[in-house]
């Protein structure tokens, strides 16, 4: 569930830096409740009204988060925890002036309401004037995007149950393998609306399933996912197989040396480094002279930064998306090019800099879409003397802004491939190395597909050289 | 070796030290708090007690699990309250408030767990809740392979426990709250070629209520607080930062911010920012580190107390954070020398002003101090009720009677608990070592202060560390910064090469609040005790690059 898969994860419901308390968000982003119990369209803008109605301040914004979040894990071929979690926020922002504050609260009656409003307008009564509030937002239009999915609200804990023995049973059944998995679903609605009339509504279900196997002799695991809004879309049984076969696979890994490869990444290892440079694609801070997308005097927009088949886009309506048709300010979004045919196209401009810098408000690279090519892995493979096939990376941190060098390790499947054949299983590497070197070297790219390590990630199989492993790892 | 209780019960424990630079400032409060007259014009903490309607409708969720067919079942109802402020330069970005307040029932139905969590505070609610996780743990047979067997745990009956804070920071108006991030602000831009500056405030305040069918119910009451502050200076050298970790996030209330003195420090923050950028970038190589409790705490976090954990060394974890290399149990235990004699780790819940302190765990235990690394050598996992029947064989082998460590944790009444880590920390030397003592022992090395880019695989073994600031040693005497550095390490090669550890005085802690794990993914909030440690000869790179 982790977009960049480490050990302070970053779901995709809770993109914050470290140093932010986590629940402060959490109650909001993880926001989870019976799909019975997930607000309605009309409940949402009753709830909205309400608050609105009780508001003294100059002007209020209201933000409403519902969800129901079940989820079955399991382990060392056990059954683990299970759980269902229902909740809904309300997160009402009250403004004086240019003086603003926020209260989050999860009781909804109604003096726990007024609590919240009063609170939030006696706080911001005593904070400084922000310079950079625009006022409230008016009424928006948006195209829906239908991402809900009775199929996923509705699952029982019988049918979680049953999926999960898609890979206990025949892991119980063998001799070499031990499986651990994870099902999640999800069912929540989000609105957002203030008191100069507006109001938007998204409800969206999503059924995530990660597989790890390893094999009894401790020197080989495989990993293995899906993910989708449509419960029904899920193949169980394709998962466990794809994670059995690469853990058996890689059993007995030799070490071979680090050092500059040709490098074949899955699409999952792909969206774990691409992913990066969302964050990084802020127009601010490449304004202010300290992202990798500023240079002496200005930034980088219309110049060549990447191989001329990278086009990086983001898009809520991509048919392998399905997000949220409006950010948290509530600015409609549509389909954003960043990167098209390697030159650096745009910036992201949320309504504050957009409108200090002259510039349409773009949203933010929420989602991120890598086009594809026309190649099969097999291809790749095929065209490849020497090189390393990398099923996922772990652990990626950010070792310079400047360039984007971030560094982690392969994980759960890395294989030689000599003579445009996957010869053996090889140790794991760490790499320190950046987006921006690696859609520069393309050697070929396979076709798009939705990752399910999370975070709204449409990314192809890539084929790239001179990818920088600088060392060795012992862990299986 | 020291005595750990002494040790601890001595105040020698430099609570709320900072990573501030080589002369290290030390804000040395008496344990138990600031003097009265820093409480002077601040709010009096009311009493912790159990609320007779919220242990009404503990008893309500418990007996409706019974009658759902629960064999065992705990219940949490918790009040979680977040307060940030965030500013940069002279403006405030944003003010939130955060208070949220529900019910997590966990039952276990013929050997299988289930979980339903409601804000519903309602009999209705939370009996709907514990029969929804009955529901899921029957639902879950069709796929049990062993029963879950919990360690016993006596009864405790009424408890409650407060952590130890003296000022409430949920009591602070926010006009001081402002004026302290602005103000450093402002003194931090006084550094030359600081052009930007964040700041932020981030307070949790819960009340954590327990009950489970051994007859236990607990009220605790806690409180954490972290300040952050990033300063980024811009030349035509390209830019580079100090922070935002520059003041270590602890257990404790607005009296830590106030003796953290932020604006008293920020200029000079500022000014190592602005060193940086035309500091000597590293020759790449083999080097003696000095590592700063402000960085070593991280480095102890990810290869030594994430591998001790019991339920990631058994597979438990394999799907997302990984496995472990100190695993299997019975190769390990006893056996695995990860250190020299000088090393003594321990696991705890008690030291005072620590993020992981806690008066009873989410099992309804009531932790203890166990040694992880004995004089070197593995010595015990961290574990909560399901997991220390695990290790019968070798309590048993050691004359001890199996018992959880009490490292049972949930981040809020929404999330099922599991294995979190206590603070597990690295214990002083014998000699009573200074920072600047082991500068001017160590002849060509790196000194290491301030967390900051930090990677490690998922058994714990290859790591890569940066930190905030790096300061080249000669001749016993630190000649300037370096910038661009990292160490490369294998986590056993790393800690047999420890060859000098600080004493007690130079014990700090560092921590975050954020540690993940788990799925769905949990913050913990963790710190680490430990002094400077010196490392020999280890693999140093160089991260500069060229776009």
């Amino acid at each position: 569930m982790s977009r960049a898969s480490d050990n302070r994860p970053v779901g995709r419901d809770f993109a914050f830096a470290d140093g932010a308390p986590r629940r402060l968000l959490g109650a909001e982003a993880r926001g989870v409740l019976a799909a019975n119990g997930v607000l309605g369209r009309e409940e949402a803008q009753a709830l909205v009204e309400r608050v609105v109605g009780m508001s003294k301040a100059d002007a209020v914004s209201v933000s409403v988060q519902s969800g129901r979040e079940t989820n079955l894990r399991f382990a060392d071929n056990q059954m683990s925890t299970s759980g269902a979690t229902t909740n809904t926020t309300v997160r009402i922002q009250s403004v004086f002036g240019r003086r603003k504050a926020s209260v989050v609260t999860n009781d909804r009656t109604d003096a726990g309401l007024r609590r919240a409003v009063e609170q939030s307008e006696a706080i911001a009564r005593l904070a400084p004037e922000d310079p950079e509030y625009l006022g409230e937002l008016g009424p928006q239009t948006y195209a829906p995007v239908e991402a809900w999915f009775d199929s996923t609200a509705e699952l029982s804990a019988e049918d979680r149950a049953k999926a999960a023995l898609t890979a206990l049973a025949p892991a119980r059944a063998s001799s070499d393998l031990t499986v651990a998995g994870f099902i999640v679903c999800d069912a929540r609605a989000t609105a957002l609306g203030n008191s100069a009339g507006l109001f938007a509504y998204h409800r969206s279900t999503n059924a995530n399933y990660t597989l790890t196997a390893r094999t009894n002799d401790g020197t080989g695991s495989g990993w293995a996912a899906a993910d989708d809004n449509d419960w029904t879309k899920l193949d169980f049984e394709a998962v466990a197989q794809q994670a059995i076969d690469k853990a058996r696979r890689s059993r007995n890994p030799v070490a071979i040396e680090p050092g500059r490869y040709t490098v074949i990444f899955e699409p999952e290892a792909t969206a774990n480094l691409v992913s990066v440079m969302g964050g990084a694609l802020q127009a601010r801070s490449a304004d202010e002279g300290r992202s990798a997308f500023s240079k002496p005097g200005g930034t980088k927009v219309g110049e060549k930064i990447l191989d001329e088949r990278v086009t990086l886009s983001s898009d809520p309506r991509d048919p392998l998306v399905l997000a949220s048709p409006f950010d948290g300010e509530g600015m409609p979004l549509s389909r954003q090019v960043w990167v098209r045919n390697g030159v650096l196209e745009q910036l992201a401009y949320p309504r504050f800099w957009a409108q200090k810098q002259g510039k349409a408000p773009t949203g933010g690279a929420g989602s991120l879409r890598l086009e594809g090519g026309t190649a099969s892995t097999e291809q790749l493979i095929a065209s490849t003397e020497r090189g390393v096939l990398v099923t996922r990376l772990w652990y990626l941190r950010a070792v310079d802004q400047r360039t984007l060098v971030y560094t982690g390790l392969t994980r759960d499947g890395t294989f030689l491939i000599e003579n445009g054949k996957i010869a053996r299983s090889i140790k794991n590497f760490r790499f320190n190395d950046s987006p921006l070197f690696m859609l520069n070297n393309l050697e070929g790219l396979g076709a798009a597909v939705r990752t399910a390590g999370g975070g709204s990630l449409v990314m192809p199989t890539l084929k790239v050289r001179d990818f920088n492993f600088t060392s060795l790892s012992d862990a299986v | 070796m020291t005595n750990r209780r002494d040790f601890l019960k001595a105040g020698g424990v430099a609570l709320g030290a900072l990573a501030v630079g080589p002369e290290v400032l030390r804000a040395a409060p008496p344990v138990g708090g600031p003097s009265n007259g820093a409480l002077a014009g601040y709010r009096p903490l009311p009493p912790v007690a159990t609320d007779p309607a919220t242990r009404e409708l503990m008893m309500e969720a418990l007996d409706a699990a019974k009658r759902a067919g629960a064999s065992w079942a705990d219940v949490r109802i918790g009040r979680n309250r977040n307060n940030s402020v965030n500013t940069r330069e002279q403006q405030v970005t944003n003010v939130l408030e955060s208070d949220t307040m529900g019910c997590g029932v966990r039952v276990l139905v013929d050997g299988c767990w289930g979980f339903a969590a409601t804000q519903e505070l309602t009999k209705a609610g939370v009996g709907a809740a514990a029969q929804e996780a009955a529901a899921i743990a029957k639902a879950n047979r069709v796929a049990m392979g062993r029963r879950v067997e919990l360690a016993p745990a006596p009864s405790l009956g009424d408890r409650t426990w407060r952590s130890s804070y003296t000022i409430d920071p949920f009591t602070v108006s926010l006009e001081e709250k402002v004026g302290l991030l602005l103000k450093a602000n402002a003194e931090a831009m006084k550094a030359k070629n600081v052009r930007f500056v964040t700041s932020g405030l981030s307070f949790v305040k819960e009340e954590r209520n327990y009950a489970n069918t051994d007859g236990s119910v607990i009220t605790q009451d806690y409180v954490r607080s972290w300040v952050t502050l990033a300063a980024t200076a811009v030349s035509s050298d390209g830019f580079a930062q100090r922070g935002p970790e520059v003041v270590q996030p602890m257990g404790r209330g607005w009296e830590y911010v106030l003796e953290a003195d932020v604006a008293g420090n920020a200029l000079k923050w500022g000014e190592e920012a602005a060193e940086k950028l035309t500091a000597k970038s590293v020759d790449v190589g083999r080097y003696d580190l000095i590592l700063h409790p402000s960085q070593l705490f991280l480095t102890i976090h990810e290869s030594l107390a994430h591998p001790t954990e019991l339920d990631r060394a058994m597979g438990y974890e394999a799907n997302y954070a990984g496995t472990s290399f100190i695993a299997p149990p019975r190769e390990v235990l006893g056996k695995l020398k990860l250190g020299s004699e000088m090393m003594n780790l321990v696991g705890n819940r008690n030291e005072v002003g620590a993020l992981a302190t806690i008066g009873y765990d989410d099992d309804g235990v009531q932790p203890d101090e166990f040694h992880i690394v004995k004089n070197g050598i593995f010595n015990d996992y961290q574990t909560t009720r399901e997991q220390a029947p695990w290790l019968d064989w070798w309590y048993t082998q050691n004359g001890q009677q199996p018992r959880s460590h009490g490292c049972s944790y949930a981040q809020s009444w929404a999330d099922v608990q599991f294995q979190r880590m206590p603070n597990v920390s690295l214990m002083p030397g014998e000699q009573d070592l200074s920072w600047d003592d082991m500068i001017a022992a160590t002849d060509r090395g790196i000194a290491m202060i301030g967390r900051s880019s930090y990677s490690i695989d998922q058994q714990r073994y290859n790591a890569q560390f940066g930190a905030q600031l790096c300061y080249e040693i000669r001749g016993g005497k630190i000649v300037g910064q370096l910038k661009d550095v990292a160490y490369q390490m294998r986590t056993p090669d790393f800690w047999n090469a420890m060859d000098l550890i600080g004493g007690k005085s130079a014990y700090e802690f560092g921590g975050t609040f954020n540690d993940g794990k788990g799925q769905p993914s949990q913050a913990n909030a963790v710190s680490h005790g430990c002094p400077p440690v010196r490392f020999r000869n280890i693999n140093v790179i160089n991260t500069g690059r060229q776009l």
